[in-house]
């Protein structure tokens, strides 16, 4: 158990790596699901295999076919490789780089500071526990997450939408204008 | 039975203008041209026959009348009441103003057809008409005062109604500024009227004068002053009268309702209102005399060197007006009264006729392109006849005549022989003017094409009025018996058989100013012109032209000056300091703006460097 | 040995936390920055996975379902919002779309 979080940890540190790195977008997905299965690996190691399994199914799934969905649908080619080489110099990624690396510095200095002393065991949490909190003294937040995604997918539908292009072009001036606002 | 009917309609006399009021303005332009007329004219209309209604009641059954209909505020002694009071003299003056108002608002329907924001105009006809019943109905001071703003507002507004002329917005702000130092005046008398009194209600205040004060006291010659302040800044009187001739920048039927026939005359209105206070000021009443007779006198030369109709009218606004304060000035309150209400009647006539000479001529108001027009506005010419020869006091016919005649003969009843021969003289130059604006205007040759291609106006709302008015204007106008009796003090008796004397000199100043002016300008123009154009002839004639320089003298005495001490204030060292502040705001404002790039990456950046920060502090702390 | 020490799962959160956050400071295209952020909000749950097994509790896996469906919501918003990007400005370049200026 001990070997799967660790290796699985470093694949995914490494596919992130991959993602934030690689200026082709088909590829950075990839390096993202394979980053996002790792987790899930990790997720399954500690002994959360809901999670692990949600992981693999909502995010791996689902969230990122919505990704390769749009990024198909952006048709992103060789102009976009070319640019994004362009945008990544030195200047660009090694001030965020550094200011990243010491809140990560700061992060893990805070934590062996700390001195937990916890370990985990790996004991599996089952579905029936999570489901048994959810429906139980969660509900509420339940029903709010589930506020949450209707809020979002009518945000979506309308934000999304793309106004007729053959239309004459006062109108579509002045409903483009109101959709702004 | 009769009681709760009055207080019916007495309000109903300006909740009807006001109601029009509310419907024009709130209907934010939706109402059409026609719509808006109707809504104005109906509102005024059915006012009049409110009038008329409250008139007939009064002449029933003559008493005063009191309607109480709430109190602004409650402090203490200080319990001002929104209350009305009829008597005779606002009886009058409702008359004049919903009468005449009415017929100026119809004159209007014509007269504004086809000019940009008629709602405008007739909601701001509408609030004056409410402004104006107010004043005259306020049974205490405050409502008074109320009023005189209202109507000082909204001849303001209606001053600068075509305020696409910065021209007119200035003659507006003129005219605001120069009647509202009269109106500080008015308010402080007032105040001081309330302080030693202690009411401001106007029968009480009457009554209690005369038991405070002796006749002649200085604190009641101070109120009255100040009283008489407030008049003659609200009639155009010497030295505050500068507004009025700009004041016709307004529409034509602006000037005949605010400029000429009810406005102006409020504060003829005031003092006779508050008789008791100036007849216990005899200096200050031979004061409003005096300055009545200078006015006309002043304005009577003036309206003889100008050669824009409206403001001949208006200088003859000033100087009838100055008879007015002569005929108060004498203690002859019902004789200025009936003069005010004659005058609304023949210089309302004047001014719509001769709103419908300038319409009738394509926008044309300066008399050296017009002439001619007797054969093609045979209505406004005839207008300008019966109103001119009221004006002029053209003896027996007109309705001039017999209230220009009381207020000589109460000149010399009460042994003013003075101010009798400032009257006499004003009413030669009346009848000089007169003339010569009828003979400029309507015959001789046209002079310009406006003239020459007049269209004369039709339709009954063009016609009625100026018919209604013609008649007024004649002998049957003075028919009309203000009933004062027993209300305002009586004045001075006179030998009568001199009454009759006197009145043959009137009659003979006034035909003999008359045939002087036909004569000039009639058969004598070449000699006119040639003097008028050279030598000091035409110095007098601009001297004139200009009102005697005293829009000049206040010019250099108190605008420039008064320029002067803003431009050296304007560089303040006090201002500089306070300036710093705001000066400091801004540097700040202007880099924290400059880190508002809209680059998402940016505000991502600064967020995460403060998180870190935070973190850093945090962990960092002991 | 026995088991994971909890510094190092929390660690492990953090390492992803950071590279997100990097990614997000200095990636222009705003897919790129859309997926680090989906790489920041999956860290945070495995932060919450973290915190759950270790004290053996279900509440972690449940916070961790939350903070899926944030996830999920955030990116349909954030992919309709790109969609618009692209329509309006013919680019994925979040630095087109300044004019703003907060």
């Amino acid at each position: 158990m001990e070997v799967a979080f660790y290796l699985s940890g470093l694949v995914a540190v490494l596919a992130t790596l991959g993602v934030i790195t690689n200026t082709n977008p088909v590829h950075a997905l990839l390096y993202l699901i394979v980053s996002l299965i790792a987790v899930a690996i990790v997720f399954f190691a500690l002994g959360a295999p809901f999670a692990g399994a949600l992981e693999i199914i909502v995010y791996a799934g689902a969230i990122m076919v919505l990704f390769v969905f749009v990024v198909m649908m952006l048709n992103l080619g060789e102009s976009v490789v070319a640019q994004e080489k362009a945008w990544l110099t030195p200047k660009a990624w090694l001030g965020p780089s550094v200011l990243a690396a010491v809140l990560l510095l700061t992060l893990i200095a805070t934590l062996w500071l700390g001195d937990i002393g916890k370990v985990i065991q790996g004991d599996t949490l089952t579905a029936k526990e999570v489901g048994t909190t959810l429906f139980g003294p969660w509900l509420l937040i339940v029903e709010l997450a589930a506020m949450l995604l209707l809020a979002a997918l009518v945000t979506a539908s309308h934000v999304g939408r793309v106004s007729p292009p053959e239309k004459p072009a006062m109108n579509q001036e002045t409903g483009a204008r109101k959709e702004h606002s | 039975m009769m009681e709760l009917s009055m207080s019916l309609l007495l309000p109903l006399t300006f909740l009807l203008p006001l109601a029009g009021t509310l419907i024009l303005s709130l209907s934010n332009g939706r109402l059409g041209e026609c719509a808006s007329a109707t809504v104005g004219v109906t509102s005024m209309g059915l006012a009049a026959i409110v009038t008329v209604l409250i008139a007939l009641q009064y002449i029933a059954e003559p008493q005063a009348y009191g309607v109480t209909l709430w109190r602004w505020i409650s402090v203490e002694d200080f319990q001002p009441s929104i209350g009305l009071a009829l008597d005779g003299l606002s009886l009058t003056m409702l008359g004049i103003i919903t009468g005449v108002g009415f017929l100026i608002h119809l004159f209007a329907a014509w007269y504004m057809q086809g000019e940009e924001g008629i709602t405008r105009f007739y909601a701001y006809m509408n609030l004056f008409v409410f402004s104006m019943v107010l004043l005259v109905l306020g049974d205490n001071l405050l409502l008074l005062f109320f009023g005189w703003e209202g109507v000082g507002l909204c001849s303001y507004l209606l001053i600068g109604y075509y305020y696409e002329h910065s021209a007119n917005g200035w003659a507006a702000f003129k005219a605001f500024i120069v009647t509202r130092t009269g109106d500080v005046f008015l308010a402080i008398g007032m105040f001081l009227l309330f302080f030693e009194l202690g009411t401001l209600d106007i029968a009480e205040i009457l009554r209690r004068a005369p038991e405070v004060w002796a006749e002649g006291d200085p604190t009641v010659e101070l109120a009255a002053l100040l009283m008489l302040g407030g008049a003659v800044g609200k009639s155009a009187q010497l030295p505050l009268h500068t507004w009025l001739a700009d004041a016709m920048a307004g529409p034509t039927p602006v000037s005949a309702l605010i400029h000429a026939a009810t406005m102006v005359t409020a504060g003829v209105y005031l003092i006779a209102r508050m008789n008791g206070i100036f007849l216990l000021a005899p200096d200050i009443l031979e004061l409003t005399g005096i300055i009545g007779a200078l006015t006309l006198l002043m304005a009577g030369f003036a309206a003889l060197a100008q050669t824009d109709i409206k403001r001949v009218l208006a200088y003859s606004t000033m100087s009838q007006i100055g008879y007015m304060f002569l005929a108060l000035g004498a203690g002859a309150f019902d004789a200025a009264i009936f003069h005010l209400m004659t005058h609304a009647f023949f210089k309302a006539l004047l001014f719509l006729s001769a709103g419908a000479v300038i319409v009738s001529c394509h926008h044309e108001q300066d008399m050296r392109r017009l002439g001619g027009l007797w054969r093609q506005l045979p209505l406004a010419y005839a207008g300008f006849i019966v109103g001119g020869s009221a004006l002029a006091a053209l003896p027996l016919v007109s309705a001039g005549f017999y209230s220009k005649d009381e207020i000589l003969w109460q000149q010399l009843a009460s042994g003013h022989g003075g101010l009798l021969l400032a009257g006499m003289v004003g009413a030669f130059l009346t009848s000089l003017y007169t003339v010569r604006l009828i003979i400029l205007t309507f015959h001789g040759k046209p002079k310009s094409d406006n003239a020459r291609n007049a269209e004369a106006g039709r339709g009954l709302v063009h016609g009625v009025p100026l018919i209604v008015l013609a008649v007024l204007s004649t002998f049957l106008g003075a028919w009309i018996d203000p009933p004062l009796e027993n209300l305002l003090p009586a004045p001075a008796e006179g030998e009568e058989s001199w009454h009759l004397v006197l009145e043959l000199v009137a009659a003979g100043v006034a035909i003999a100013g008359i045939a002087v002016a036909a004569w000039l300008y009639l058969r004598r123009r070449g000699w006119l012109a040639k003097h008028t154009s050279m030598g000091w002839g035409a110095w007098l004639w601009t001297f004139w032209n200009h009102a005697w320089g005293i829009d000049e003298l206040y010019d250099r005495v108190l605008v420039k000056p008064y320029r002067g001490l803003v431009r050296i204030l304007r560089r303040d060292v006090i201002d500089g300091a306070c300036n710093l502040f705001a000066k400091l705001a801004w540097l700040l404002h202007q880099g924290l703006s400059r880190t508002q790039t809209g680059k998402l990456r940016f505000y991502a950046t600064s967020m995460v460097a403060g998180a870190t920060l935070i973190l850093l502090a945090l962990a960092l702390m002991p | 040995m026995s088991g994971v020490p909890m510094e190092h799962g929390l660690v492990l959160a953090a390492m992803l936390f950071a590279l997100g956050l990097a990614g997000l400071m200095f990636r222009r295209n705003m897919v790129f920055i859309l997926m680090s952020l989906e790489i920041m909000l999956n860290s945070a749950g495995l932060a919450f996975i973290v915190g759950g097994t270790a004290w053996g509790q279900p509440e972690g896996q449940a916070m961790f379902l939350l903070v899926i469906t944030l996830a999920a919501a955030e990116a349909s918003v954030g992919l309709a919002l790109l969609l618009q990007l692209n329509n309006r400005f013919k680019t994925l370049d979040t630095d087109a779309a300044s004019r703003m200026r907060g």
